[in-house]
């Protein structure tokens, strides 16, 4: 293949920002892309606010929206107990939101798309509800293992079973996000290859051709703008659901 | 057998796994239908569950997929 589909998400190294223990700590394309994803968030939030009126203009609406939406997404999942974690699950939901957009602009680069960048937010989560859980419940918390309502004989199978999807949660969270962005960038890249395959292979009669793969590519990106929200709501509301159990253990 | 085909072949086989990826998602969404039709007013208040639901289902989808796409260009 002529353009290899998985040379996007090659990390750069713009400057060296130091070393530590030996190792070079660069400051990268993935980094850059991040800090652009938190000025766009700023430039939002921040601009949407600064002059409040009684009835919203265009960037006072979006920030608006955008509060309700997460505010009504916690209510709805974790309770109103849940909207201490508000400033949590908005930075989490707007991060990624803003990040997997700006991604699937021509060249840009998709900071969701590496598994290390999902596994650090996915790990933050588990952290913090483990160590909420274990604040605010006590021993009371390892009740999220022994589902109410079991008989005892079943215990043994119910309880480990219980524990090791609680331990692989983090990973489900973290995979589901990297791998919807890396196999829908992948796509895009290949299906846009089939055009220059096609024209470079047969000529004339390829180019015409070309526009079936062309038009795909549009379609394709259009479901991509969709799984870009999409997968920033998931993110959060599983965000919300791993937080609901660490303030309401127990089935 | 030749490495790079027994990787191809891993890669096709790999893909399998998105075909039930995909008729959960069916399921998902007709019984969503099904049940939106019927009535229609207590449609609204279950979109963040049918959200949540095609998001699980379609992450299994997505798994086998990377298999195969891994196989294919990473390894």
């Amino acid at each position: 293949m002529a353009a290899d589909p998985i040379h996007q998400f090659q990390i750069t190294k713009l400057f060296t920002l130091g070393h530590i223990g030996g190792q070079e700590i660069a400051f990268t394309n993935s980094s850059a892309y991040m800090f652009l994803a938190v000025a766009v968030i700023s430039v939002l939030m921040i601009g949407g606010t600064a002059r409040r009126q009684l009835v919203p203009g265009r960037a006072q609406s979006m920030a608006e929206l955008s509060y309700e939406f997460v505010a009504s997404m916690i209510k709805s999942t974790a309770g109103s107990e849940g909207m201490k974690f508000f400033p949590l699950v908005f930075s989490l939901f707007m991060f990624i939101a803003v990040s997997n957009l700006v991604g699937i602009i021509p060249f840009a680069f998709t900071v969701s798309s590496h598994l290390i960048v999902t596994v650090t937010l996915a790990l933050l989560v588990f952290f913090i509800v483990l160590v909420y859980g274990l604040y605010k419940n006590g021993l009371r918390f390892f009740k999220l293992f022994v589902p109410s309502g079991v008989p005892v004989f079943v215990m043994p199978i119910v309880v480990p079973i219980e524990v090791i999807s609680f331990l692989l949660k983090p990973i489900s969270h973290s995979v589901r996000l990297f791998a919807n962005m890396l196999a829908g960038h992948i796509a895009l890249k290949v299906f846009a290859g089939f055009v220059a395959m096609l024209g470079v292979s047969l000529g004339a009669i390829g180019w015409i051709g070309g526009v079936l793969p062309l038009a795909l590519t549009v379609a394709l990106t259009a479901l991509e703008l969709l799984v870009a929200f999409l997968q920033a709501y998931v993110f959060a509301i599983l965000t919300c659901i791993y937080l609901n159990d660490a303030i309401h253990p127990g089935h | 057998m030749d490495p790079v085909a027994a990787k191809y072949i891993g890669a096709g086989i790999a893909c399998i796994g998105m075909g039930g990826a995909g008729a959960g998602v069916g399921i998902i969404f007709g019984n969503y239908l099904a049940a939106a039709v019927r009535n229609p007013s207590a449609a609204q208040g279950q979109f963040g569950n049918l959200i949540f639901g095609f998001a699980v289902t379609e992450a299994l989808g997505i798994f086998s997929l990377l298999i195969a796409l891994l196989l294919l260009f990473a390894l």
